[in-house]
């Protein structure tokens, strides 16, 4: 693989002024460093997509937790001969007086059956139907000792239980976990992808050069020399790549985020916002995005690196 | 200056290409390096270069036995030498001058203290009005003399040329062949491998011949 010069560089240099040393030791805009900038561009691309997907889900996941672990319900079970409504304020009143609760409210009965309605249609008295009453409870960050309450409850009101909804913030926390760690798997085999493609697409384009490197060893430059300029090449070759394709996924991210916040309120998007809080991967997402553009261009340096110190090996 | 006791070399598992070489190079001497295709001649002028090793036997150079140097320590010593590849090797990136200055850029050297001497020597070689062209729009000759002047620019020590005429006309061949004896009045010690009699019989040199592997002297 060699490419080929840019013959009207010489053309283009007036021949009346005084010659000079500017081109770089390396050859620039070659064919396959154009190459190797557009593979590491899409790499970085699909990459900078999966870490995005996975930041995404991650904080989505912990969103819903933490939403549904700020909030616990008490159930007030029939039973005949007990006074429903006079131990739903009984419960009502235990819980807004217990230390860490910031919010209490009781469904009444017309609220209670407007939940069942689906099931069991409109028009119909709870007094005919021994339905459960609920009293929805929020607390803050810090969540209040649930087991002393839970205990307090069942001595003083008859009938009442306390659904801190664990089973369901279990499933999810496994559920959440397992699409985290598949994406990190993702994740991972994308890295393994992009290193291996920035690696070999680095030879490549270096199996061009072999010459310059034979050449600035036969004029005594020392392997620091040549293994330094190649490097200082490779990493802006790198930083390009990585920027134009992390920077495209940056932007995809910003106009994702952007119609989120637009469209907010149509319905259609109002479903996807509910299940993935708003579109946007935040600030740790970008910084991710801009350390693995750094990365990448790193990778492409070291190989480059290694590949002119095994060339000089074999030249002695 | 330059010491080869018993050196044999084989390329691999080759048959030995070099037997037994026993000779020196003395400092401001002019040799002529000749023998049959194949003979071994740019195996020799490698040895010489410090870019290859001796499969068995002794090189000093410069005072320093070439085994036990370490490879920056190489390449500083082949700072001393000048060497010109029967294919050239120009970097076909750079222009002529570029090419030629090369030497001085990697030692590090500020352009201006060089500039005029590059091109004195690009104007010597007859490139003068060719400084800005790029190697691949040179004749065979062209790139030849750019070779050649890359080779002498950093004024070495030790100048090592392989078929530094061969594509050449006789009156250029004349002249550059000039050039080397200028060099080698100013002191350097020249060793030019060639086929070319005619060459050799214009100048009265030490003669190495190699044939069948082992070197012949004629003073
Ligand atoms: N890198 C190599 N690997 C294996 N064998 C080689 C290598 N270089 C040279 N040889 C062999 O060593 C022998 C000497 O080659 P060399 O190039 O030194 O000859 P030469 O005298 O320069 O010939 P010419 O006059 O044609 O340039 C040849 O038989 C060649 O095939
Ligand atoms: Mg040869």
């Amino acid at each position: 693989m060699t490419d080929a010069p840019d013959l009207t560089a010489s053309m283009r240099m007036p021949s009346r002024l005084p010659p000079r040393n500017d081109t770089p030791m390396v050859p620039k805009n070659s064919i396959s460093g154009r190459a190797l900038v557009a593979v590491v561009a899409i790499m970085t691309f699909l990459a900078s997509l999966t870490t995005g997907a996975v930041m995404l889900v991650r904080a989505t996941a912990s969103e819903w937790q933490s939403d549904v672990a700020r909030e616990v319900t008490i159930q007030v079970r029939p039973a005949p001969g007990r006074d429903l409504d006079a131990a739903t304020a009984k419960a009502v009143q235990i819980a807004g007086a217990f230390p860490g609760i910031t919010g209490v409210r009781a469904y009444t009965k017309e609220e209670s059956a407007r939940l069942l309605e689906p099931w069991l249609g409109t028009g119909l008295t709870l007094d005919e139907l021994p339905v459960p009453r609920l009293i929805v409870i929020k607390f803050g960050e810090n969540a209040p000792d649930l087991g002393l309450l839970r205990k307090i409850l069942s001595e003083q009101v008859p009938g009442a239980s306390l659904d801190d909804h664990r089973g369901w913030i279990d499933r999810m926390r496994t559920m959440a976990a397992t699409v985290v760690a598949a994406g990190v798997g993702i994740l991972l085999l994308m890295f393994a992808a992009t290193m291996l493609s920035v690696t070999f697409a680095t030879r490549g384009a270096m199996a061009a050069n072999r010459t310059v490197i034979e050449v600035l060893h036969f004029v005594g430059a020392k392997d620091s020399f040549i293994s330094g300029h190649f490097q200082r090449h490779f990493l802006m070759l790198g930083l390009k790549g990585g920027a134009i394709g992390g920077g495209s996924a940056m932007a995809l991210f910003a106009i994702a985020g952007l119609f989120s916040d637009w469209f907010a309120g149509s319905a259609g998007v109002d479903q996807v916002s509910a299940l993935f809080g708003s579109f946007s991967i935040g600030p740790a997402g970008y910084i991710a995005v801009a350390s693995q553009i750094v990365l990448i261009a790193a990778v492409t340096a070291w190989t480059s690196r290694q590949t002119v110190n095994r060339t000089l090996q074999t030249i002695g | 200056m330059v010491r080869f006791e018993n050196v044999g070399l084989r390329y691999g598992l080759g048959p030995e290409v070099l037997r037994d070489l026993t000779f020196r190079i003395e400092p401001h001497s002019f040799q002529f390096l000749t023998g049959p295709s194949g003979a071994g001649k740019t195996s020799l002028l490698r040895l010489l270069f410090l870019s290859i090793k001796p499969t068995r036997g002794l090189i000093t150079q410069f005072g320093h036995d070439v085994a036990t140097l370490s490879k920056d320590a190489r390449a500083t010593l082949r700072r001393r030498i000048g060497i010109v590849f029967q294919d050239f090797r120009l970097l076909d990136h750079m222009t002529t001058y570029e090419n030629v200055a090369l030497p001085f850029r990697v030692m590090g050297r500020h352009e201006d203290s060089y500039r005029d001497e590059v091109v004195e020597l690009l104007n010597w070689v007859g490139l003068g009005e060719r400084m800005w062209a790029l190697p691949p729009v040179l004749s065979g000759g062209e790139k030849q003399r750019a070779a050649i002047a890359r080779a002498v620019i950093a004024r070495p020590q030790l100048l090592l040329a392989d078929e530094p005429t061969g594509n050449v006309d006789p009156s250029l061949a004349q002249r550059l062949l000039r050039l080397f004896i200028e060099l080698n009045k100013s002191g350097t010690s020249v060793v030019i491998a060639t086929h070319d009699i005619a060459l050799m019989d214009q100048y009265d040199a030490h003669r190495l011949v190699l044939h069948e592997g082992r070197l012949h002297i004629y003073d």
